[in-house]
């Protein structure tokens, strides 16, 4: 079953253009106006509201208890929410950017991750990291990564990414009520992303993809910030006579690999597109997945497109490093098409 | 605190020689800075860490035995983990490291319950909530930062509970440790950070681990007040402790305590301390025996007797015996529990490969 983002709530709420940085910053008021055990803290997310201001008037609003910078220290800021929501409160943090979280590694992975586990679920730890994250906005280095399966990897965690400012407002809300630690990842270069729709936490689940677009000829799977090139692409193939399936994963771990194994059985072919580096990318688990689950399906095998195995090139090298629309068309004509498709020439 | 109402230096400043109350004699120290604990505060100190001592030699055995895969023994470290664990209240949160089981052991934690970690059976073995005790930390100085992160919520929802976490000498090389004590400063957190410096990190001297003059010094550049004790000196100890929760609990923020000691065992079992270690220096160090001192001082003041000196170790030996039957069983595990507790509600995917598992196991069975 495909999960749709038809709103559930009350026809009373008036659709709303907003960003999705602006629906991020809607969510974490609203959470915060809900459940006082709700905090918000990082660096430089009180008085300034976040480099990319997802928190703008949140400490203002909210008071310096509930909304505050903390000392620059990222395995600081996750240890100590750690201990917060050990003793009961529902930390959400940021941690700027994608790279800087690699300090707080050790508390994510040996701590945030297992402490369930090891007290047998006597220890609950509902904290929401937010990370901005991935490139395509002229950062320099360390602010590009696309860290996520340094995340996905790690069993106890959760990780999602939304691509739309209705997505990033519910998984948001979603992320802050679940039980589970909840890895956020923000896509950067959507954050300015306009977007006119009813913010609903209950629009659909944490754990499950969507179809963004539907189509009968070839499953295109994405996320996160290239989820708009691969809809450009699905676009394109159109006029090039292929009628492309895109679905937005959004929870990478757990993988809903129903909602994509249900599409590539319709399909029978799949590209799984990320800006992250190919080798051990998350394309990787995507195309292992649906090689033991839809074998006999398939008419070619799974490609992925996604960046260079390479360190995240420097700002005005990104263009070339980041999945466009052509690589994607590319990966579709080597889809092993036969003469009966609509491509002209048989795609070889 | 602005940048134009600084607190002098010297206000956050250890003494240069450690605290203490009594000498590896036995004998009061003249003119202490201290308060001596009262005499009942004293005979609990003592008979607990008879039982310490008795449960950590036991623990070692149950090694040599095969019941437990690995033990980090703190025999010589008695008086900071009983002498810490017996100045907290009933509402205080124990952050313990790998090497604490005796401290867990006090705060009241069944020690079957606390060497199922050790034995191999699961990563905690008790509920933390039952004792107000985390989980033992095997990373080291990870802790430091969830005793500030509990202590500040505690603070924040107006509860009055100071977190005592307890770290080693190689613990303040960490980066977390340094955080965790800004980050405690900073906010003012109700925590007590007790750094046992046992002399070695595994096999580094602490002459290679720290340029500093002294472990209690590196809280002066937090602005915190730093405190350095005879950590041999359980009345010492469980003093200074006191006093640190006392000033947490009345919103005076945080406290480093260094408490000088000596491990007189190996890192583990596993371990061979022979090959970094001098055996006069190990010798010198059994001179300052932290029980036989305080059994000294209690002796001569009359407060302990042959007779409450057998009761308190045929006690200990009944206590070693009950954890010796209970740990000499074998232990029945539940292959499914490799699936449970790893989310709130497992996943499709771990769903699945429990019945796969499941259905490995049935296989296998009829066999």
């Amino acid at each position: 079953m495909t999960a749709t983002l038809e709103s559930t709530s009350d026809a009373s709420a008036e659709p709303d253009t907003v960003t999705m940085a602006g629906a991020l910053n809607r969510a974490l008021a609203d959470a915060l106006a809900e459940d006082e055990r709700v905090l918000v803290f990082g660096e430089d997310v009180g008085t300034l509201g976040g480099v990319f201001r997802v928190t703008d008037g949140l400490a203002a609003r909210f008071g310096e208890t509930r909304v505050f910078d903390t000392p620059l220290a990222e395995s600081g800021i996750v240890g100590t929410a750690i201990g917060m929501a050990m003793n009961g409160l529902r930390p959400v943090v940021e941690m700027q950017f994608d790279a800087f979280a690699y300090p707080a590694f050790e508390q994510i992975t040996s701590h945030l991750a297992k402490l369930r586990n090891r007290t047998r679920g006597a220890v609950e730890l509902p904290i929401v990291i937010r990370i901005p994250y991935g490139g395509g906005i002229g950062g320099v280095e360390h602010h590009c990564d696309s860290s996520e399966v340094y995340y996905t990897h790690t069993a106890g965690l959760r990780v999602v990414t939304p691509a739309s400012p209705a997505d990033a407002y519910a998984l948001l809300r979603q992320a802050i009520d679940s039980p589970d630690p909840v890895i956020f990842l923000e896509p950067k270069r959507r954050y300015w992303e306009k977007e006119t729709a009813r913010l609903d936490h209950r629009s659909s689940t944490l754990d499950r993809a969507v179809v963004r677009r539907p189509g009968t000829d070839v499953t295109l799977i994405s996320y996160g910030g290239a989820l708009g090139t691969t809809l450009e692409a699905a676009a394109a193939a159109e006029e090039e006579g292929y009628s492309a399936e895109v679905i937005d994963l959004r929870s990478l771990a757990p993988f809903d690999l129903e909602t994509v194994a249900a599409s590539v059985r319709r399909t029978g072919r799949a590209v799984v597109v990320h800006e992250a580096s190919r080798f051990c990318g998350y394309g990787a688990e995507v195309a292992a997945q649906l090689s033991e689950t839809c074998f006999h399906y398939l008419e070619a095998p799974v490609l992925r497109v996604g960046g260079f195995d390479i360190p995240y090139p420097a700002p005005n090298l990104e263009k070339h490093h980041l999945p466009n629309v052509d690589r994607v068309l590319d990966a579709i004509e080597r889809l092993q098409w036969d003469d009966a498709t609509p491509l002209a020439g048989g795609g070889a | 605190m602005t940048t134009t109402e600084r607190t002098a230096a010297s206000f956050f400043l250890p003494s240069d020689e450690p605290l203490g109350l009594i000498t590896a004699d036995g004998a009061p120290v003249a003119d202490a800075a201290l308060e001596m604990p009262a005499d009942d505060v004293l005979l609990r100190l003592h008979r607990a860490m008879v039982s310490g001592r008795r449960f950590d030699a036991q623990a070692t055995a149950l090694t040599k035995q095969g019941r437990l895969a690995v033990y980090p023994s703190a025999r010589g470290q008695e008086a900071g983990e009983i002498g810490s664990i017996l100045a907290l209240r009933p509402q205080d949160w124990l952050f313990p490291t790998y090497r604490d089981s005796m401290a867990v052991v006090a705060r009241g934690v069944d020690p079957v319950e606390v060497l199922t970690l050790l034995r191999g059976d699961w990563h905690c073995g008790y509920d933390p909530y039952r004792a107000n005790v985390a989980p033992q930390c095997t990373p080291l100085a990870t802790n430091t930062l969830h005793a500030v992160g509990f202590a500040h919520a505690a603070k924040t929802k107006g509860e009055d509970t100071v977190a005592l976490v307890l770290l080693g000498d190689g613990a303040t090389s960490e980066g977390d440790t340094h955080e965790a004590l800004n980050f405690a400063a900073v906010w003012q957190s109700p925590v007590v950070f007790l750094v046992q410096n046992n002399g070695y990190a595994i096999s580094v001297p602490l002459s290679k681990q720290t340029a500093a003059p002294s472990l209690a010094h590196k809280g002066v550049g937090y602005g915190m007040p730093s405190v350095l004790v005879d950590g041999n000196d359980a009345a010492a100890v469980h003093a200074v402790v006191e006093q640190a929760v006392a000033r947490a609990a009345a919103g005076g923020g945080p406290t480093l305590i260094e408490a000088l000691t000596y491990r007189i065992e190996s890192h583990t079992n596993a371990d061979d301390a022979t090959r970094y270690r001098d055996r006069a220096e190990v010798e010198a160090w059994l001179t300052r025996d932290p029980i036989a001192r305080l059994e000294r001082y209690l002796t001569d003041r009359g407060l302990l007797d042959d007779v409450a000196r057998e009761e308190i170790a045929v006690r200990a030996e009944a206590e070693a015996a009950s954890l010796r039957e209970r740990m000499n069983v074998d232990t029945v595990l539940d292959p499914a529990d490799l699936f449970r507790h790893v989310y709130a509600e497992p996943t499709a995917a771990l769903r699945r490969q429990a019945e796969d598992f499941t259905a490995e196991l049935s296989f296998g069975a009829e066999e």
